[in-house]
């Protein structure tokens, strides 16, 4: 028999693999033909027993990658049969794995992509098969042994899991099983001879002539959670549920009397909460606000709720070029900047209900004796180096100019108004000193070239401390995949000096004889802002910040901001020898996008934060679509539409329904009092259902999963509306003795749920937790304090008070006009068509009366598309490749016809591809 | 048709009396179902190659090993492949290929009826609603294709 591989496909891997172990069986004869060989074995070869390949290979199936088929006929050759999970596993290797894999492979092998964008497709596949692995705890994906399922995952997998950047640690289960089979002689020896021990370049010649896959369809900004199964739950569970329930509020402990300021307290837990500092001339925009401060209060809120002795800290970045220049734009002073604008951010942060402890400001005399008192140690410790560094100096303005504040011609491709660090014609990155007649964009004299004299943080020689304090703090710590991949890949490629001194006037001024006239850059002050801050709050801000021991710190951020929050401020503080706390976990979340778009200011898309109160939808429901949507583990986007969906059917109809029915009941059929309740098992099943939920609720939010947590207030409440919708309390109360007591037992259970809910919903909407309290009356330790148990918190003749819905309905009108006046969806709408092969026409169609601002960017899209295939051209690149381009310029072309409201210029019929 | 529709004429047609309820899991409405001995089963494939088994008719997975191979690739050809059709195009490089594919066979593994036949005529089904069902499937492929082309 005859197998016929394409060389260097992915797709050998499995095959080989298998191949090895059915040998033996079947005599095998491997050809490697090139990839762009026909191989259609029904056609070309009809007499030669050829293994089926793909059944249409070479025509339109031609990503060869379908090894799950090939698979399946060697090993049942080798006698393997297939069962249900194997099947199970093999269609969703064909259907949901290799889409996502395939994109990760292209990524990285042909585009030269690092890091979080080739691993970002494939987190979700990854993560599944370690929830299977650790879920069933097996070795094997479908049981004790050994079976084809392992060895397709295994051969899909290989290529890029081979790199253990690509092999998330905290993926324990998913790591020991691909190392299991990787260390098997078959496997070895089919990754030898098709990786070629070149790792994954091996495929790129066969990478490169496919189609770029399209990475899975919607699945970047999916914001679906995946189904859960219901439990199943044992007679001692549901014990122990009615236990607890009965004890009702007795078992809580005493509220402790709020403490100012709040300090940690020995043997008990301590609990350090930061968000990132925004930076003060921006208005920060709902994604900041998902980011860091919104996520960080909702964990901060929670640990109140549990009563652990907590602190939550924020504050405005305030130095730095940025500030100088807004400054100068206003015709104010920095100070005054910084002024005006702290005030915006505390309204916005005041309006959305963050809970801050402090809201401070790194422009404070603490900022500069912490920050200066770290720098004297790190130098009398010899880890601080002198360099010289050339840079341009007006010398009209008296001063070195940082990047922004020059502009020339480009030094690559003559473009006239390149900027000081980059070029926004040919976008290659520039050394301002390289810059053709650069000119200060003050004063528009000429600078020169000067030689100034910097500080660097030698991070070379802390690099070791460095490891060591992670290989303490990593393993078992709550530090978010997208960190420690970042951390990773930074110590990877090894850790450099890193300046941190600047030419300016704005910021920390340096301590040191020769340096007067410098400050301290913002990175390297910027996160010792956290300590300024608190030290502003409490003299004694050292119990926090220099008490390791006793202290958990939790940081949240975007990723942007890891290397500094994981990295440079350790480093800083592991070199002053001077027993800091270093962040425990740190939490850092994706981009969130804005419908399908980015946020921009300049382009005024997006939503940003004092917009959103002007919208006249209360800053609860924001918050609760904005966590709902967090982008844990993934980008996600907000989307107008899914808001007022997640509106209506989430909060209306589930959540607000519930609450607002069990109320109701308890007011118009039992006069206000909290009737008797009598379990049946069924109820008893409910508590039970309802605990389990509520501790998988801890669980969650115990590991900073905000958005998976708040699945569990949702679910609880869909039981509870279940729950109402089978016993039918209306119209029991107008039976039989018997029936009004079993409305009076259900109207009991359904409104003490709805009192956890209140509870669990602190965190998340505040100001709709406190409503559903006072409706309901729920006695003040009820309130503050969230168990892991569901207690019985509204006994019997509890009298609740008065009951009013919860949400209202977002209309669509209100939505659309919403979405009109904040931009969006238009512009990428349009973008989004240049992807596809065959735009709709109706859709181009739609928005013959586009705006200023789509009709610019799109003439920018039609600028760059040029360049690009002007480019290829002058490169001599390969046909297909230029024709490709050429399509998507000529696609723009009559995109911006079309909006400028121009006659067509090709004939209708014309094909595009 | 939906995958839980799909899965319920099947049962039908192979002859199992009590009908199963499928929920469906995603964005792409995967059906899901929940077996009385065991964990849930989530696919399309799986659950059908679950069914036949079931009814005792394992002979329409395949008879020997080479054609089982073939089922289970027509098998993954419908879930990978058709399901994910998106345009005209699309839609008639396929049915090219199916109709190349088919001109020497009765059947997708050559002279048996099997699941991936099943499968495959559903999975087309939504394109073709106006055709009438005749017992011999190629003969539908040809006409449909002779139309086409």
């Amino acid at each position: 028999m005859r197998l016929f591989v394409s060389e260097g496909a992915p797709g050998n891997l499995p095959v080989l693999a298998a191949a090895g172990r059915a040998r033996g069986r079947a005599e095998l004869l491997i050809s490697t033909v090139g990839p762009e060989e026909c191989m259609v074995p029904f056609l070309t070869r009809p007499k030669v027993p050829v293994l089926p390949c793909c059944p249409l290979f070479g025509l339109t199936y031609n990503h060869c990658f379908h090894c799950g088929v090939r698979n399946g006929y060697f090993f049942l050759l080798s006698g393997w049969e297939q069962d249900d999970i194997t099947n199970q596993w093999l269609e969703w290797e064909a259907t949901e794995l290799q889409p996502a894999l395939s994109a990760a492979l292209y990524y990285l092998a042909v585009q030269g992509k690092k890091g979080e964008d080739v691993l970002g497709p494939v987190r979700r596949a990854l993560t599944h098969i370690d929830h299977s692995l650790s879920r069933q705890n097996w070795p094997f994906l479908a049981g004790e042994t050994e079976s084809l399922a392992d060895i397709v995952l295994w051969g899909a997998l290989y290529p890029l899991l081979q790199d253990p950047a690509y092999l998330p640690e905290e993926l324990g289960a998913l790591r020991s099983w691909f190392q299991t089979l990787s260390t098997q002689e078959p496997c070895q020896r089919a990754a030898e001879t098709v990786l070629k021990q070149q790792g994954v370049l091996a495929l790129r010649p066969y990478l490169q002539k496919q189609p770029q896959p399209s990475p899975p369809d919607g699945r970047a900004v999916t914001n679906e959670p995946e189904e859960e199964e219901l439990a199943t739950l044992s007679e001692e569970e549901i014990a122990m549920a009615v236990t607890a329930w009965e004890k009702g509020v007795e078992s809580l402990p005493p509220l402790q009397p709020p403490q100012n300021p709040v300090l940690p307290v020995a043997g008990e837990r301590n609990v350090l909460i930061t968000s990132a500092l925004p930076y003060v001339n921006n208005v920060p925009h709902l994604g900041n606000i998902i980011g860091c401060v919104l996520s960080a209060d909702v964990f901060a809120r929670y640990s109140r709720l549990r009563q652990w002795n907590t602190l939550y800290l924020c504050g405005t970045d305030e130095y730095g070029t940025a500030t100088e220049t807004k400054a100068m734009e206003e015709g104010l002073t920095p100070q005054e900047i910084c002024d005006k604008y702290h005030v915006i951010h505390a309204d916005i942060y005041r309006w959305f209900n963050i809970s801050f402890d402090i809201f401070g400001r790194t422009t404070t005399p603490q900022q500069t004796k912490i920050t200066q008192d770290i720098f004297q140690r790190l130098l009398t410790r010899g880890f601080v180096l002198q360099d010289t560094v050339e840079q341009l100096r007006c010398e009209q303005c008296a001063r070195f100019l940082a990047d922004r504040f020059v502009e020339g011609v480009c030094p690559f491709c003559g473009y006239e108004e390149a900027r000081g660090d980059q070029c926004d014609k040919c976008g290659k990155l520039i050394n301002a000193i390289e810059l053709k007649k650069p000119q200060c964009k003050v004063c528009r004299s000429c600078p020169v070239v000067k030689s100034s004299q910097h500080l660097f943080l030698d991070l070379p020689k802390l690099e070791k401390r460095l490891e060591e304090w992670l290989g303490k703090t990593l393993p078992g710590s709550d530090w978010t995949p997208n960190a420690r991949f970042i951390i990773r890949s930074w110590l990877r490629d090894g850790l450099k000096p890193r300046c941190i001194t600047r030419d300016l006037k704005w910021g920390t001024p340096v301590p040191l004889e020769g340096f007067e006239d410098k400050v301290f850059y913002v990175w390297f002050d910027a996160t010792i802002g956290y300590l300024s801050i608190t030290a502003n709050y409490t003299d004694q801000w050292e119990r926090w910040w220099k008490n390791p021991e006793q202290v958990e710190l939790y940081q949240f951020m975007a990723k942007d901001n890891v290397p500094f929050h994981g990295l440079v401020f350790p480093c800083s503080a592991l070199g002053t020898e001077d027993n800091y706390t270093l962040v425990s976990h740190l939490i850092a979340t994706e981009y969130l996008n804005y419908e399908d778009g980015k946020f921009s200011k300049s382009r005024g898309v997006g939503v940003f934060g004092d917009m959103a109160q002007d919208t006249g939808i209360p800053a609860d429901i924001w918050r609760f679509y904005l966590l709902y949507i967090r982008p844990e583990g993934q980008d996600s986007a907000f989307s107008w539409t899914d808001m007022l969906l997640k509106n209506n059917s989430e909060l209306l109809n589930n959540l607000g329904n519930f609450i607002n029915r069990a109320g109701m009941f308890v007011s118009k059929f039992f006069g206000g009092y909290v009737p008797e309740m009598v379990l049946t098992p069924d109820d008893q099943r409910l508590l039970a259902h309802v605990t389990l939920e509520l501790q998988h609720y801890h669980q969650l939010l115990e590991k900073v999963r905000i958005r998976d947590a708040l699945r569990s207030i949702l679910t609880i409440s869909r039981h509870g509306n279940q729950y109402i919708q089978v016993n039918e309390p209306w119209k029991r109360i107008k039976g039989s003795e018997a029936d009004r007591q079993r409305a009076g037992t259900v109207t009991g259970l359904a409104v003490n749920i709805a009192a956890l809910l209140s509870v669990m919903l602190q965190p998340y909407m505040p100001t709709v937790s406190a409503t559903i309290q006072a409706q309901l009356q729920l006695p003040a330790p009820a309130c503050s304090i969230l168990l892991t148990n569901f207690l019985c918190t509204l006994p019997a003749g509890h009298q609740i008070g008065t009951v009013s819905p919860l949400f209202q309905k977002l209309e669509n009108d209100q939505i659309e006009s919403l979405r009109q006046r904040f931009g969006g969806g238009q512009l990428e709408e349009f973008l989004e068509l240049k992807a596809k092969v065959s735009p709709k026409p109706e859709v181009v169609e739609t928005v013959t009366t586009a705006g200023p601002q789509l009709i610019q960017a799109l003439m920018d899209e039609v600028t760059k598309q040029g360049n690009i295939v002007r480019e290829l051209k002058a490169q001599k690149a390969d046909k297909n490749q230029i024709a490709a381009e050429v399509a998507k310029l000529l696609d723009l072309k009559k995109q911006l016809a079309l909006a400028e409201g121009k006659p067509l210029e090709t004939s209708k019929g014309k094909k595009k591809k | 048709m939906a995958a839980a529709a799909e899965l319920t004429l099947l049962e039908k047609s192979l002859g199992l009396s009590k009908g199963n309820k499928y929920s469906a899991q995603g964005d792409r409405q995967i059906p899901v179902l929940q077996t009385n001995n065991g964990p849930s089963l989530t696919g399309l494939t799986t659950i059908a190659a679950h069914l036949v088994k079931q009814a005792n008719k394992e002979y329409l997975l395949g008879s020997t090993a080479e054609e089982k191979a073939i089922v289970q690739q027509w098998l993954e050809y419908r879930v990978t492949q058709v399901d994910k059709y998106s345009n005209k195009d699309d839609l008639r490089t396929l049915l090219k290929d199916l109709n190349s594919y088919l001109e020497d066979k009765v059947y997708l593994t050559g002279y048996n009826f099997t699941l991936a036949d099943i499968l495959l005529y559903y999975g087309l089904h939504r394109f073709i609603v106006s055709i009438i069902v005749i017992g011999f499937f190629s003969v539908i492929f040809r006409m449909i294709f002779f139309n086409l082309s």
